[in-house]
């Protein structure tokens, strides 16, 4: 390492802190990959009944659901159509109808966003609890592991503080002034809280509740999420959560500096800010 | 360092770079996971055997599918797969209003028995109000009456190298050039001796409609619906799957799902 030409001078960069431990690195990719999976996997899944509904039943002669996506015969042709809490739109393109204009596949979600691309539940349901079972490992190692080295309570649980600093915290945001320090911010901490022991917890336990099978082990499941049609609702609802979650994560991780957070993500080394106090351990 | 930082550059680039690459390609990317007979998707299908395995101790031999109050039958049993059996036999029996229809019980049993639809009416009987899954996602409640099988298989007397009950069904569920495919399903023999299990010959208080697989179906109460076979004729005993069909132990495990069918 050569001599610094600045020295003296107030430093260039911040320290390069160590703030992902293997197991966070680990566990996060493989988190990722999974849930492309399963979401592909689950849109597949979806595609083979289109519709959501509230209660213990689908209803066939009384009307229950919340969400259909389906195409409908029109005096100008065949349009795509999602009704969602009664209002309906016209989807063609995206939803109910996609594809070419000559040859329109007539899927709810189209085959760009499904595995495989084209009509097959058995495949997808191969595919969905493969990764499911990877995924709830990943969670369970991950939960273990961040009780004992701190993460959870160092970076994930809010505490008072957290709490006390949310409104300063969102003021940042909403000026796009994003500090990288060496410990995560308010809504950042609140964000993941809610990912891991929410949205984790729920996809894992209405999936558990739409299978036959369990619901005769852990009948308390049908109770808690009031039915098997409503747990598979709210599953679709945690996936749409999560999806809007991934969307935001990869919007402030180029917000914050890519390089740096991806760099984070695989070596464990982060640039945190300028005027970050230097300890022991830290990279120049 | 500088020589460093631009191949760890490199190196996220060239990752965030391929991760897109594959987002943006689509998923026929993946379709090869379709393909029957892939070595990866056989990999993944071991997921399903994890899930048997894991589920089996969890569930138990003997709770119960929840059974629903009968206001919850909201309304009529949707019927689904093949409604409308076209073989002659079927259609023979059915112009006779499955007068001469017989069950049999064959295979590894001591002694092979048949049963009329008045002999599996004539023994006792058990109703219960409880949710169909249909793997396409879809649920519906409704009543069914018939005769536990496991009281029907102790008149056959089982034999103790029997693993498995294969169901033979009446509908030509597809049709091909070789021939008809016929449906068939199989268990193990916990689910065929649940107490929930049922040889089932009524439905909503009403004789059990063609549309829902007359004159008998079978109801495994803890499985999805392609495990509650319909137009159900021979209930087979045996040790091994692999003869029947494609060796996957069920017509719709033969296109692909798993045989558990407890999720």
């Amino acid at each position: 390492m050569s001599e610094r030409a600045d020295e003296g001078l107030p430093a260039a960069k911040g320290p390069l802190i160590y703030r992902q431990s293997i197991w966070t690195r680990v566990t996060h990719w493989l988190w990722a990959i999974c849930l492309f999976f399963l979401l592909l996997s689950g849109l597949q899944i979806f595609n083979a009944h289109p519709a959501l509904y509230i209660g213990q039943q689908s209803g066939f002669e009384f009307d229950n659901a919340v969400l259909e996506i389906g195409a409908i015969n029109t005096p100008e042709g065949p349009r795509g159509q999602t009704t969602i809490f009664g209002q309906t739109y016209d989807t063609t393109g995206w939803l109910g109808m996609s594809g070419p204009a000559a040859q329109p596949s007539f899927t709810a979600f189209p085959g760009a966003v499904t595995i495989p691309s084209f009509r097959d539940l058995a495949t997808g349901r191969v595919v969905h609890f493969f990764f499911g079972w990877i995924f709830v490992g990943t969670m369970l190692v991950w939960f273990v592991v961040s009780f004992i080295n701190g993460h959870l309570r160092r970076d994930i649980i809010p505490m008072g503080h957290d709490i006390k600093g949310l409104p300063e915290d969102i003021g940042n945001h909403l000026r796009f002034q994003l500090r990288h320090g060496r410990s995560y911010k308010p809504l950042q901490k609140l964000s993941y809280f809610t990912v891991f022991f929410i949205l984790f917890p729920l996809v894992v336990l209405t999936g558990l509740t739409m299978s036959p099978s369990l619901n005769a082990a852990w009948p308390f499941l049908l109770d808690l999420f009031g039915g098997r049609q409503t747990a598979r609702t709210i599953h679709f609802g945690a996936m749409v959560l999560l999806v809007l979650f991934f969307v935001v994560h990869v919007v402030m991780v180029v917000l914050a500096g890519p390089f740096n957070e991806l760099r984070s993500m695989i070596t464990g080394w982060y640039r945190a800010a300028r005027d970050t106090p230097r300890l022991k351990g830290d990279k120049p | 360092m500088s020589g460093l930082i631009l191949n760890r550059r490199r190196f996220l680039a060239g990752s965030a770079a391929a991760g897109s690459s594959v987002i943006l390609a689509g998923c026929d990317q993946f379709d090869f996971l379709g393909q029957r007979d892939n070595p990866v998707r056989n990999f993944m299908e071991q997921a399903n055997v994890l899930t048997y395995e894991a589920q089996k101790p969890l569930i138990g031999q003997q709770s119960l599918a929840r059974e629903f109050s009968s206001s919850e039958i909201r309304q009529g049993m949707k019927p689904n797969g093949s409604t409308n059996p076209t073989t002659p036999e079927y259609m023979f029996l059915q112009a006779q209003n499955f007068e001469p229809y017989r069950l049999t019980i064959k295979g590894m049993v001591d002694r092979e028995v048949s049963f009329s639809l008045d002999e599996l009416r004539n023994m006792p009987a058990r109703s219960q109000i409880t949710r169909h899954d249909c793997v396409e996602g879809w649920s519906c409640i409704a009543k069914w009456t018939g005769t536990q099988l496991g009281a029907v298989l102790d008149q056959a007397g089982v034999r103790p190298e029997a693993r498995f009950c294969v169901y033979h069904c009446y509908d030509n569920i597809q049709r091909t050039l070789a021939g008809d495919i016929f449906y068939y399903e199989s268990s193990d023999l916990i689910d065929a001796y649940h107490p929930q299990t049922i040889l089932a010959y009524g439905l909503n208080d009403q004789v059990l409609p063609v549309a829902n697989g007359a004159p008998v179906r079978l109801r495994i109460e803890r499985a999805l619906g392609y495990k509650q076979p319909k137009f159900l004729h021979t209930i087979e005993l045996v040790d091994s799957l692999a003869r029947f069909g494609q060796g996957k132990g069920g017509y719709w495990e033969d296109n692909g799902y798993d045989w558990y069918g407890g999720i």
